[in-house]
């Protein structure tokens, strides 16, 4: 039965795939994806954002890094997983260093006392992990509520959310845990609300700008800031 | 005496150079006067993007090269473009940059910026400039590398890269779908229709 199912989602992706207009190559599922794209952004406009806004406008500064310091500082034990299991061994040691200091001089991670001191934060998921180990992307994907990601960063989300510490820490007392993941959703956003006054302002069609800049940024961090030039990179230069 | 001499030879090295300002020194002197203006001008800081792109255009524009950036993110298309179109797409998309970055500016925090060591031969024409930009709190810092080129009057940015997320291969795309349905003068129309919107909101104050 599953099988079956699988199938026909198989093929209704193909042909999906097939009567889409020659665009980007990276994003079969386009029709689909803009879809989803479309209802989070309703989500974003309607929730989301007001939220974030009023959690600017009514925590102070200071305690909104402390809140966004913590949720940081539990997410960097994964990140140290995952330096591990990419081979970055001296990076690990960094990384869990950082959560070794902030988790104490830093009182409970409210302070990033490791950056101030020569640590700085690193970006690592298990989406990159498995790019370090050689699995492409496959095709674009946009996950509904989530936004961005790929075939394979969408697995990597799944196995992020379950070594997710927030799940792992509390997960006899669920409506805890569930004013958690509320409490870090409306952090990341209200770091974002620049951000999106940006992309606003620069995108023609804002679906493909988030797309294409996403797959950039994804690339770049498998890579660590120093990916290798895409054939694609040259500017097609009459001249030369 | 040894290190009196290598000095003497780097002495040297940089009055050979002296003509044009070094790619690196260029975009740190740019940032930190833009910085400084900004700091001073109680407006941009209001959420005044009009002011912030007056700004722009007086210290930024003239060290970028539009006409490239234009080109690379119209990729095949700009062959196919009269010359015409191709002024118009640069100038139309050198008004969408701006503009784009006047809203980043009105919304800017103090930060505190690293230059990396520029890795690059006297002779080289193309370098890329690799900065690194060090947000409070627990984010982790942002590279913004500046590619930049050699021409008669100076050297010029043709691409930014904000966290390898380049400012111009990221319209390739949009641009490339827009002059496959609706043909370069759609495109044109297109660009010209979004620099004619306001301008957005500073996010803090909406």
């Amino acid at each position: 039965m599953e099988v079956k199912r699988l199938c026909a989602a198989l093929l209704l992706a193909g042909s999906l795939a097939g009567c889409a207009t020659p665009g980007n190559p990276a994003d079969p599922l386009e029709k689909v994806n803009r879809a989803v794209f479309a209802f989070n952004d309703v989500a974003d406009k309607a929730v989301m954002t007001p939220v974030a806004k009023g959690y600017r406008a009514v925590i102070p500064g200071f305690m909104r890094t402390g809140i966004a310091n913590f949720f940081s500082n539990l997410e960097d034990v994964w990140v140290s997983v995952n330096d591990v299991l990419q081979g970055k061994f001296q990076q690990g040691m960094e990384d869990a260093t950082r959560v070794l200091f902030n988790s104490t001089f830093g009182i409970a991670g409210l302070f990033d006392f490791a950056s101030d001191n020569g640590l700085p934060k690193h970006s690592e998921d298990f989406g990159q992990t498995l790019g370090v180990w050689g699995i492409t992307s496959g095709p674009y994907l946009v996950i509904p509520l989530f936004g961005p990601s790929t075939f394979r960063d969408g697995l990597g989300f799944l196995v992020d959310a379950r070594a997710d510490l927030v799940y792992r820490g509390v997960s006899d007392d669920v409506p805890l845990r569930n004013s958690l993941y509320a409490t870090r959703a409306i952090t990341n956003r209200a770091n974002l609300l620049d951000a999106s006054s940006i992309l606003e302002q620069a995108a023609l069609d804002r679906y493909a700008f988030v797309r294409d800049a996403w797959l950039q940024r994804r690339r770049n961090l498998i890579y660590d800031g120093n990916p290798p030039r895409e054939k694609d990179d040259s500017d097609d230069e009459p001249s030369k | 005496m040894k290190t009196a001499f290598s000095l003497f030879l780097a002495l040297l090295a940089f009055a050979a150079q002296a003509q044009t300002v070094a790619p690196d020194v260029l975009v740190k002197t740019i940032t930190d006067e833009v910085a400084a203006a900004i700091k001073k001008d109680k407006d941009i800081q209001g959420g005044d993007t009009a002011k912030a792109v007056e700004l722009i255009e007086a210290k930024i524009v003239p060290h970028f090269n539009f006409t490239r950036m234009a080109r690379i993110a119209m990729a095949r298309n700009w062959r196919s473009a009269t010359p015409d179109q191709q002024k118009e797409i640069a100038a139309e998309f050198k008004t969408l940059l701006v503009r784009t970055y006047s809203t980043a500016l009105v919304n800017y925090k103090e930060q505190k910026i690293d230059y990396k060591p520029l890795r690059a031969k006297p002779e080289d024409d193309e370098v890329t400039v690799k900065s690194e930009v060090k947000p409070s709190g627990s984010t982790q810092p942002v590279e913004i590398d500046y590619e930049m080129e050699k021409t008669p009057n100076g050297w010029k940015v043709y691409d930014v890269k904000v966290g390898g997320v380049s400012l111009v291969t990221t319209y390739r795309d949009t641009f490339a779908s827009e002059v496959r349905e609706r043909g370069i003068d759609g495109l044109i129309k297109s660009l010209a229709a979004k620099n004619r919107e306001p301008q957005g909101q500073k996010a803090g104050k909406s």
